[in-house]
């Protein structure tokens, strides 16, 4: 038995040495995106709490730690308190899939990339059950507003990860690394990556497709009613959900763990590094969007999803498994 | 192993009463959560005799699309009132030939199935293919629709294709009545089209037809 206690001690730690740092880092995001969206706009942004205000979040967190959590009394009280707890640890679980170096990664399954897509399809669930259990108009609609989108540019995404997954012939993570050793993906799918970029934000409920809080039309949207740590915990489910979007598209497009260029001074940082760099670079872009883009309206952007960006990846699955089969070039093992 | 079977029997336990909650509770919403509860432990259970190609579609189409429509329907429509008010009135009464009919042809069809698979077993070895152990099962799979069944896969597409534009005829009707937004239009509009110099005479005011 005591090896067996031992395995699992070992899991745990493991996950722990994951979790921590992700979640630490889902707070330091929080004031990065703030502090660039400040920035662009010429303001200062968060800069009080410790140096460049760095502890901003954690103030921030301190402060919904001791706020009163407001349950509404016609509220359906499971299922308001589930969606919070549910958005929290879909966001974190995806985590264990992603691979961090050659060997740095807490399960290396097959179905890697199904795994991802699945559980960021659950995502939407959180807010749907957040949106109805409030008994309220507001979050309603912005939950039915917000499951709509989420569905709808999942099947781009969808259709996406076939591109990579063509050119690849595996659906494990780490394949799709490996497969990038000569040439990152974002060369030969550059249209891909700009459509998933902006699926992504879509699919976060980033500006410019932040309709379901929409704070001119829906008030918050499905955190409407939520107070405390409730509302907190959407947040942080919220930006760890970014930054995994962030993560699938430096895996699948901009070669994950892998250094730019295999010679010296680029192979001697330790490849974790590389990951965290994309990460950073594609959350930096996705946080200038927010500075930037007016928001779309909702027809806008349901057309852009299934009449613009499904029919452009279809065509492309085509065009790339043509290309394939016409030069000999399939991944078959 | 005792681990894999503690495991299994909490994922089969959750499924069980997961399924028994979707028929009980009075909330059809709650209905749905469990339906979707009773769809993941499933998925899991599949992951657990390493089919986890299956399991992982399945979290991706049932859970992640048809279960959202289900409760997209359920909390637009109201059900759960409608529910209540059938379950008491007399109606409900005259369907419980067709369902106990079908709960009867269901029962039996289980019978069969474990009955055989319990007492012939070498049954299950004829008509199963031999999958090779060496590959992922995504590739496998791959190995079969895409061969010896590509006719019937593309088929069942065909049929679901259909069945959508069917739906999508059905019920679409293109208003008149509104505002439509062109990009080409909007985008080709030149100044000469929307701007118009007028000298005003003083104390005349100026016709504008729109």
């Amino acid at each position: 038995m005591p090896e067996f206690l031992l395995l699992i001690f070992s899991e745990i730690y493991k996950i722990l040495f994951l979790l921590v740092p992700v979640l630490v880092s889902v707070a330091m995001i929080v004031w990065l995106d703030r502090r660039v969206w400040a920035f662009v706009q010429k303001r200062r942004g968060p800069n009080v709490v410790g140096p460049f205000g760095l502890f901003q979040s954690l103030a921030d967190a301190l402060k919904y730690i001791f706020k009163e959590i407001i349950i509404p009394a016609s509220s359906n009280k499971v299922i308001f308190i589930l969606a919070p707890i549910i958005t929290m640890t879909l966001a974190l679980i995806a985590w264990a899939v992603i691979p961090f170096s050659e060997t740095f990664v807490i399960a290396d399954i097959n179905v890697g990339i199904l795994y991802l897509f699945a559980v960021s399809s659950l995502g939407v669930y959180g807010i749907i059950m957040g949106g109805w259990a409030s008994n309220s108009k507001y979050p309603f609609l912005g939950s039915i507003r917000s499951a709509a989108q989420m569905v709808s540019y999942e099947v781009s995404i969808g259709v996406i990860i076939i591109n990579v997954l063509l050119c690849v012939g595996s659906l494990n993570l780490s394949d799709i690394v490996i497969a990038q050793k000569d040439m990152w993906f974002v060369i030969p799918l550059f249209p891909m990556f700009i459509i998933f970029f902006i699926s992504a934000l879509a699919e976060t409920n980033r500006p410019p497709f932040d309709l379901p809080e929409a704070e001119a039309e829906l008030v918050a949207g499905y955190q409407t009613e939520y107070s405390g740590m409730m509302y907190a915990m959407f947040w942080l489910g919220e930006y760890a959900n970014i930054l995994l979007m962030c993560a699938m598209g430096s895996i699948l497009f901009l070669g994950g763990w892998l250094p730019p260029f295999n010679f010296f001074p680029f192979n001697a940082i330790p490849s974790p590094i590389w990951l965290i760099f994309k990460i950073l670079f594609l959350f930096i872009l996705f946080s200038l969007v927010k500075a930037i883009v007016p928001r779309y309206r909702y027809d806008q952007l349901m057309k852009l999803g299934w009449k613009i960006f499904l029919p452009l990846s279809l065509l492309y699955v085509v065009l790339t498994a043509s290309f394939l089969l016409y030069f000999n070039k399939l991944p078959i093992n | 192993m005792i681990a894999h079977a503690i495991i299994f029997y909490i994922f089969s336990f959750v499924a069980i009463v997961s399924a028994v909650m979707v028929i009980v509770s009075r909330n059809t919403v709650h209905s749905v959560f469990f339906l979707i509860l009773d769809f993941i432990s499933i998925s899991c259970l599949f992951i657990m005799i390493g089919a986890e190609f299956l399991g992982m579609i399945m979290l991706i189409v049932y859970v992640g699309a048809v279960a959202i429509l289900f409760l997209f329907v359920v909390m637009m429509l109201n059900v759960s009132q409608q529910k209540n008010e059938w379950f008491n009135s007399s109606q409900s009464s005259s369907h419980i030939p067709v369902g106990l009919l079908v709960s009867i042809i269901i029962f039996f069809e289980l019978i069969i199935v474990i009955g055989g698979w319990k007492y012939k077993s070498e049954l299950t070895d004829s008509i199963s293919l031999k999958l090779p152990t060496n590959i992922t099962n995504t590739q496998s799979l791959g190995n079969v629709i895409y061969t010896d069944y590509i006719h019937l896969f593309q088929l069942a597409g065909m049929i679901l294709l259909v069945s959508m534009i069917g739906a999508i005829v059905l019920t679409f009707r293109r208003r008149s009545d509104i505002k439509r937004q062109s990009y080409f239009k909007q985008i080709s509009r030149e100044r000469e089209d929307g701007v118009e110099l007028k000298d005003v005479d003083n104390n005349k005011g100026v016709k504008i037809d729109v």
